[in-house]
C-alpha cells in the first residue's frame, strides 16, 4: 500500500513514474506485471506442448526416428550455451547491485553474443533440415530419399510413417521457430538494455528493468529446457 | 412440424418423446424461476420506488440460510435434470443390439446413403417404421453433421474417423434431414428426407428401387479380391500347409482384444478401420506385425462395406491354429 | 480524512467543475489524444474505436436478417451470406464484446475506485489501443478483401484446407489484438493489487472492481491459448502442416479442444465486466448496499475458475467421448450456480430499497431478466439429451444472444448512461434515453424469442436457405430487429449531442456513493483534487451523504 511521500522528504527518484507514490510501489507493480506476462506465456507455449503430447502419444514411432534425425550435439551445445545466456543475465543484474556500470554492459553484451550464438547454430540445424527435406510442405521426404535403411524398412509396413514424422517436423519448427522469435525480442531488449546502462541509468539503487529483463530472458531459457529433450532426446536412452 | 404443437417438430422416434419430456420439464421450471424473478422486480419496483429525491434504502444483514438456500436449490434442481439427461443420452448412443446398418457418407455438399441390401440414395434415407437403424457416418472433407429434428438425433460426421447415430422411427412420415455443421457453400443446400415406411411399403420400395450388393455382399468380395483371406483364416495346417498369419476374424467384432503391448481393447468399428489402414498401430498379441496397409487401396465406401462384413462374421466352429488370440 | 500530496493544484473558489482544468479541456489537439497516458482519454479512445465496430458488426447483422426474411436465398449468394455471418460474428466476439466493458469503462473507472491517479502502467495501456487497432486494421483489409467464411469458430479442416477466403489474414488480425485484450488484463491485475487508496481493503472494493479482477484473470490465462490455435491454423493453411488435416494424422476435433478451450472462458471475459456493472447500478439506483456482497465477489472468482472447465459442452456431438460429455455436463450445471447467486443477490438488494427508474436502472433490471431466460437456456443446453437436438441450430444463437446482447450489450449501455455525466459532465435527455432503453428491450426479444423457437423445430444456424415453414418465426426476428436497431442508433446520437448542448450534469447527478464519485464530473487529469483515503465498504447510504452530494459539488480538499 503506499506511504505518503511527505514521509521521505520531497525528493522524488527521477525513475519515479506519476502514477506511484514510492519506488517501491513501482517496484512491485513491474515485477507482478512481468510475473503475469510470463504466466501468458506459459499458456501460450502450453498449447503447443499440449499438441505435441496429443500426436506423440498417437505416433511414438513415427516421433521416435523423426527425433533421432536431429543433431543432439548442436542441441546440446545450444541449451549450454543458452544456460550460458542466463548465468551472463544473472552477473549483469549482480553487476547493477554492486554498482559496477562497466559490468552491467560486459554481461549484457555477453548475454547478446551468446544468445545470437544459439541463432546462429539453430541456423545451421534449420539450414540442415532444409537440405534433408526435412521441411514439412511440397518438398518433404523423410522416407523415400532417406539413408538410413531401417526407417525405409519400416514404412514398408507403416505408409503413415512419413506423414507423422512431417507432424512432428511441423510440431519442432512451430516451437523452435516461436522460441527463436522469443530470443529474437530479448536480444533486442538487451539491446536498448545496453545503451541504457551505458548511460548509467541503473545502480543499486534502481535497476528494475534490468531484472525484468532477466526474467523474461530466464523464461525463454527455461522453455529451451523443455523443448530440448521433448524434441531431441527421444529414445536416446534405450538401446535398439 | 408438429400440428398439435407448433413450437415442436413432429415427435416421431422412440427417443423423440422423452427427449420433448426432458425439455418441457425445463421450459415450466425456467418459466418458474423467470416469473419469479420478473414478478419480484416488478412488485420491489413499484413498492419501494424513490418517493423523495433524497431517499435512501434500507441495508440489511447478510442473510446466509438465504445465501445457501438459493445456491442448493437450484442446483439440485439442475442436478436432477443432468442425471435425467445423461440417462437419456446414453440411450441416445448407445443403440440396440439388432439395429440394421447403414452408413451416410457426408461430402460437400450431399450425403450419400447406402442401405444395408446395396441400394444408395442421395440425400434420401428410405426406412422401414419400428426397426431400429444404426447409421455409421463418415466425411470425405470437412466436418458435416447428421441431423433428423423429428427423431432428435445429430451427430457430427468427421474426416479421418467413423462415427455413428441410431434411431428407431415411429410413425411413418416425411421429415427432414439437415447438415448441421457448417460446411462451406452450400451448407444450407445439404439438406434431404427421411421417409419413413410401413414394412410392406419398404419392401416394396427396395424391390423396385435400385438395388445392388449389400455391403455385406461386397465387403465379403472385397475380402477375397484384397486376399484378406490368405492370412486371416481359421486354417489348420492341414488343409492348405500353411499356418494362418492373422488372426481370424470371425466373432470378433465387439470382443475384447489383447494387444502386443499389453492393453486390452474392444475391436470396434474403429478399430477394425485402423487395422485396415495401419496396421501396425494395434498389434494383436501372439502375432507377428505383418500385415500391409490397405492405405490408399480401400475408398470410404470400400472401408464401411468391409466393416459391415467383418461385422457379419459370426463366431467360428474352429480355434485359429498358431496359439494367438482373435 | 489525511490529506497527502495534492494530486492537482486547487482552483479559486470562483471557478465551477467545468471550468476548472479536467482531464477534457486539460490539453487540446490530436497529438495530444493520440499520444495520451491519461486513462480517461485511452477510454474514450476505446469508445470511438468499440463504436465502429460495432456499427459494423450491426450491419453485418442486418444484411443476415434481411436474407433470412426468405426461405430462398435471394438478398446474396451462398458465399457473400457465409462471410456476411462469419464477420458479423468476429467482429463482434473479438472488436466489440470482448473490449468494450474492460477497455471503456473499466480503464476508466479503475483507477478512480480504487482512488488512483493512474492504471499500474500507462504506456502499455496507451500501446494497448494501437495494438487493437492494428489487428483491427489486418481484419478489416481482409473484410474489405471480400471477408472470411469459416464461422468465427474456424473448425478445421474447413478453415485450414478448404477455404478460399482471407482465413490467415483475419486470423492474424484476432491474434494481435489478443495482446491488447492481455495488456489490459495485465494492468487491471496489477493496479487493483499495487495501488489501492490506503483503508481500501479487498472486501472494500466495489463489485465493478471485483468483477474487472476476475476478467483479468480470464485474460490472462485463457487469451494466450486462441493466440496459439490460431497460429497453428496460419501455419496448416501457409505452410501444409498437417496438425489438423486428417490426410496426415491430424485431428479436426483437436482443434475444437484448443479453441474452446479459450472461447468459452471468452464468454464469461464477455458476461463477468457486464454483471460488474450490474452491481452497481443496482445500489446506485435502489440506494443501499448490495445483499450479499461477499457472494457477489466470490462468484465472480468462481464463475472465472469453474468457466475454465466446461469447454466440452460444446462438443458433445462432436466426436468427444459419452464420459467426457458426462463430465463436462455436470460441471457446466456447477458454473451455473454463481451466476444463479448472483441474480438472486440483486433482486434482494432491491428490497426496501429506495428506487428510480432512471435509464441505467431501466437497462439494469432489463439485463437481470433477460441475462436469467439467458443463463437457465444454457442448463438446458448442458443437460445432453436436449443438446443433441438443438446443438447447431438457433436455439443456441439464441441462448447466446440472450446473454451477449441481452446481457453485455444492455450492461454496457446502462454503464455508458450511469457514467456518461462523470465521463463528459454532461447530461443526455432523459425522455429519449429511456424510450431507447424501451426500443431495445422490446425489439431484443422480438429478435431473439422466436428463435428458440426456431431452433428447437429443428432449423439449423448458419443456413442461408431454409425450409418455408420457418419463414413466420424468421419475419418477426428481422422486425425485431429493425426495432434493435433504432434503439441503439438513438444513443449514438444523443450522446454527442450532449457534448455540445447537454445541460452540465454537476459532479453527482445521481447522488450516488463511490469513490468515482467524490471528485468533480469530468474528473482532473491526475483523479483527485485529494487522494482519498478509506474507511468504511463501498455502497454506504444514508440521507446525509445522499443530500450533500446531491447538492454539493465535490470536495476540493
Amino acid at each position: 500500500m503506499a506511504s505518503s511521500p511527505l514521509a521521505h522528504g520531497a525528493h522524488h527518484h527521477p525513475a519515479l513514474a506519476h502514477q506511484f507514490d514510492t519506488m517501491e510501489q513501482q517496484k512491485e507493480s513491474s515485477t507482478l506485471g512481468m510475473w503475469l506476462f510470463l504466466v501468458t506465456e506459459i499458456m501460450f507455449f502450453g498449447g503447443l506442448f499440449l499438441t505435441y503430447v496429443v500426436y506423440r502419444s498417437r505416433f511414438p514411432a513415427a516421433f521416435l526416428l523423426a527425433s533421432n534425425s536431429l543433431n543432439v550435439l548442436l542441441g546440446g551445445i545450444n541449451t549450454a550455451v543458452l544456460i550460458g545466456s542466463s548465468l551472463t543475465m544473472a552477473l549483469a543484474i549482480w553487476a547493477a547491485q554492486v554498482n559496477w556500470r562497466k559490468g552491467i554492459v560486459i554481461f549484457l553484451l555477453a548475454t547478446i553474443g551468446l544468445g545470437s550464438t544459439f541463432l546462429v547454430i539453430k541456423g545451421f540445424e534449420y539450414h540442415d533440415k532444409f537440405v534433408e527435406h526435412h521441411v514439412p510442405g511440397p518438398n518433404f521426404n523423410f522416407v523415400e530419399e532417406n539413408p538410413n535403411v531401417h526407417i525405409r524398412q519400416i514404412a514398408a509396413r507403416d505408409p503413415n510413417l512419413g506423414r507423422h514424422a512431417s507432424i512432428f517436423f511441423s510440431l519442432y519448427f512451430i516451437m523452435t521457430g516461436l522460441h527463436a522469435t522469443h530470443m529474437v525480442i530479448g536480444i533486442a531488449v538487451l539491446i536498448v538494455m545496453v545503451v541504457l546502462s551505458w548511460k548509467g541509468k541503473y545502480d543499486a539503487r534502481y535497476y528494475n528493468p534490468l531484472e525484468m529483463t532477466g526474467l523474461y530472458w530466464h523464461f525463454v531459457d527455461i522453455v529451451w529446457i523443455f523443448l530440448f529433450p521433448l524434441l531431441y532426446l527421444l529414445g536416446a536412452h534405450a538401446a535398439r | 412440424m408438429n400440428p398439435q404443437l407448433p413450437l415442436f417438430p413432429e415427435s416421431a422416434s422412440a427417443l423423440s418423446g422423452e427427449v420433448d419430456l426432458l425439455f418441457s420439464i425445463w421450459c415450466v421450471i425456467s418459466v418458474f424461476f423467470s416469473a419469479l424473478i420478473a414478478g419480484l422486480i416488478l412488485y420491489f419496483m413499484t413498492r419501494y420506488r424513490r418517493r423523495h429525491p433524497e431517499d435512501v434504502g434500507a441495508n440489511e444483514r447478510a442473510a446466509i440460510w438465504l445465501e445457501v438456500g438459493w445456491s442448493v436449490i437450484p442446483l439440485a434442481i439442475m442436478l436432477a435434470m443432468f442425471a435425467w439427461g445423461t440417462r437419456v443420452f446414453f440411450r441416445i448412443y448407445r443403440p440396440p443390439k439388432d439395429a440394421v446398418q447403414f452408413s451416410a457418407i457426408g461430402k460437400q455438399w450431399m450425403w450419400k446413403v447406402q442401405h444395408p441390401g446395396g441400394q444408395r440414395e442421395i440425400n434420401t434415407l428410405h426406412v422401414p417404421v419400428n426397426q431400429p437403424i444404426r447409421v455409421t457416418l463418415a466425411s470425405e472433407d470437412v466436418i458435416h453433421s447428421f441431423y433428423i429434428p423429428a427423431f432428435r438425433v445429430k451427430q457430427d460426421a468427421v474426416p479421418g474417423r467413423e462415427t455413428s447415430i441410431w434411431f428407431q422411427a415411429t410413425k411413418p412420415g416425411t421429415y427432414h434431414l439437415f447438415c448441421a455443421e457448417y460446411c462451406g457453400t452450400e451448407h444450407s443446400r445439404m439438406i434431404g428426407w427421411v421417409i419413413v415406411m410401413e414394412p410392406q411399403d419398404y419392401e416394396n420400395w427396395l424391390a423396385g428401387g435400385a438395388t445392388g450388393k449389400s455391403m455385406v455382399a461386397s465387403g465379403a468380395e472385397l475380402f477375397q479380391s484384397l486376399a484378406c483371406v490368405t492370412c486371416h483364416r481359421a486354417g489348420n495346417a492341414g488343409d492348405t500347409g500353411r499356418v494362418a498369419r492373422g488372426p481370424a476374424l470371425e466373432g470378433l467384432y465387439n470382443r475384447q482384444v489383447k494387444l502386443a503391448d499389453g492393453r486390452t481393447i474392444i475391436a470396434d468399428d474403429n478399430y477394425i478401420r485402423e487395422s485396415i489402414l495401419t496396421p501396425t498401430a494395434k498389434i494383436v498379441a501372439g502375432w507377428e506385425p505383418v500385415m500391409p496397409t490397405f492405405q490408399g487401396q480401400v475408398s470410404e465406401e470400400q472401408l464401411t462395406e468391409l466393416i459391415a462384413y467383418i461385422r457379419s462374421l459370426g463366431p467360428a466352429g474352429s480355434a485359429p491354429a498358431g496359439g494367438g488370440q482373435p | 480524512m489525511n490529506t497527502s500530496a495534492a494530486a492537482t493544484p486547487e482552483p479559486t473558489t470562483a471557478e465551477t467543475a467545468f471550468e476548472r482544468p479536467n482531464y477534457l479541456n486539460a490539453v487540446y489537439g490530436v497529438r495530444s489524444w493520440l499520444l495520451t497516458r491519461d486513462h480517461k482519454r485511452i477510454a474514450i479512445l476505446y469508445l470511438i474505436s468499440v463504436t465502429i465496430f460495432f456499427a459494423l458488426g450491426s450491419l453485418m447483422a442486418a444484411l443476415v436478417r434481411l436474407e433470412l426474411l426468405t426461405p430462398e436465398g435471394d438478398l446474396m449468394g451462398p458465399d457473400t451470406y457465409n462471410r456476411v455471418f462469419t464477420m458479423h460474428g468476429i467482429i463482434m466476439v473479438f472488436f466489440f464484446l470482448i473490449p468494450a466493458i474492460p477497455a471503456v469503462l473499466g480503464n476508466f473507472l479503475v483507477p478512480l475506485m480504487i482512488g488512483a491517479k493512474d492504471l499500474a502502467m500507462p504506456k502499455l495501456n496507451l500501446a494497448s489501443w494501437y495494438v487493437y487497432n492494428i489487428g483491427a486494421a489486418f481484419t478489416l483489409w481482409a473484410i474489405f478483401n471480400g471477408g472470411v467464411d469459416t464461422g468465427w469458430t474456424f473448425y478445421t479442416p474447413f478453415s485450414t484446407n478448404y477455404s478460399n477466403t482471407y482465413v490467415v489474414s483475419t486470423a492474424l488480425g484476432i491474434f494481435i489484438t489478443g495482446f491488447s485484450t492481455i495488456f489490459t488484463g495485465l494492468n487491471f491485475i496489477v493496479t487493483i493489487h499495487r495501488m489501492r487508496a490506503p483503508g481500501l481493503t479487498w472486501f472494500r472494493l466495489p463489485l465493478f472492481i471485483w468483477s474487472t479482477y476476475a476478467t483479468s484473470l480470464i485474460v490472462v490465462l485463457g487469451t494466450p491459448v486462441i493466440a496459439i490455435t490460431l497460429l497453428l491454423v496460419g501455419a496448416e493453411r501457409l505452410l501444409h502442416l498437417g496438425v489438423f488435416d486428417p490426410k496426415l494424422g491430424g485431428d479436426p476435433v483437436l482443434f475444437q479442444h484448443l479453441f474452446w478451450f479459450y472461447s468459452h472462458p471468452a464468454v464469461y471475459i464477455m458476461i463477468l465486466p457486464a454483471m460488474g456493472v450490474i452491481s452497481e447500478l443496482v445500489a446506485a439506483f435502489a440506494r443501499k448496499r448490495v445483499f450479499g456482497y461477499k457472494f457477489v465477489a466470490f462468484a465472480s472468482v468462481g464463475i472465472a475458475v469453474l468457466g475454465f472447465l466446461v469447454w466440452g459442452h460444446h462438443m458433445f456431438v462432436a466426436g468427444e467421448s459419452v464420459y467426457a460429455a458426462t463430465i463436462f455436463s455436470v460441471l457446466s450445471m456447477l458454473v451455473a450456480v454463481p451466476s444463479a447467486i448472483k441474480v438472486f443477490n440483486w433482486t434482494a438488494t432491491l428490497y426496501e430499497g429506495s428506487i428510480s427508474y432512471e435509464t441505467p436502472m431501466l437497462y439494469a433490471l432489463g439485463f437481470i431478466g433477460l441475462f436469467t431466460i439467458g443463463g437457465l437456456t444454457g442448463v438446458m443446453l448442458a443437460t445432453l439429451g436436449i443438446d443433441v437436438h438443438v446443438h447447431d441450430t438457433y436455439f443456441i444463437v439464441a441462448h447466446f444472444h440472450y446473454i451477449m446482447v441481452g446481457g453485455t450489450i444492455m450492461a454496457y449501455l446502462g454503464g455508458l448512461h450511469y457514467w456518461w455525466p462523470k465521463i463528459s459532465g454532461k447530461l443526455y435527455p432523459n425522455f429519449l434515453s429511456r424510450l431507447s432503453a424501451l426500443l431495445v428491450f422490446v425489439g431484443f426479444n422480438l429478435t431473439f424469442a422466436p428463435q428458440f423457437v426456431l431452433g428447437y423445430l429443428g432449423m439449423p444456424r448458419r443456413y442461408w436457405s431454409y425450409p418455408p415453414e420457418f419463414q413466420v418465426l424468421n419475419v418477426l426476428s428481422t422486425a425485431g430487429a429493425s426495432i434493435l436497431g433504432v434503439g441503439y442508433m438513438l444513443p449514438l446520437f444523443y450522446f454527442i449531442w450532449s457534448m455540445r448542448y447537454g445541460r452540465k450534469s454537476g459532479d453527482n447527478p445521481w447522488g450516488a456513493v463511490g469513490l468515482e464519485w467524490d471528485t468533480t464530473s469530468p474528473p482532473p487529469t491526475e483523479n483527485f483534487y485529494t487522494m482519498p483515503v478509506v474507511t468504511q465498504g463501498p455502497y454506504e447510504y444514508n440521507r446525509e451523504e445522499v443530500h450533500n452530494r446531491l447538492t454539493q459539488e465535490a470536495p476540493l480538499g
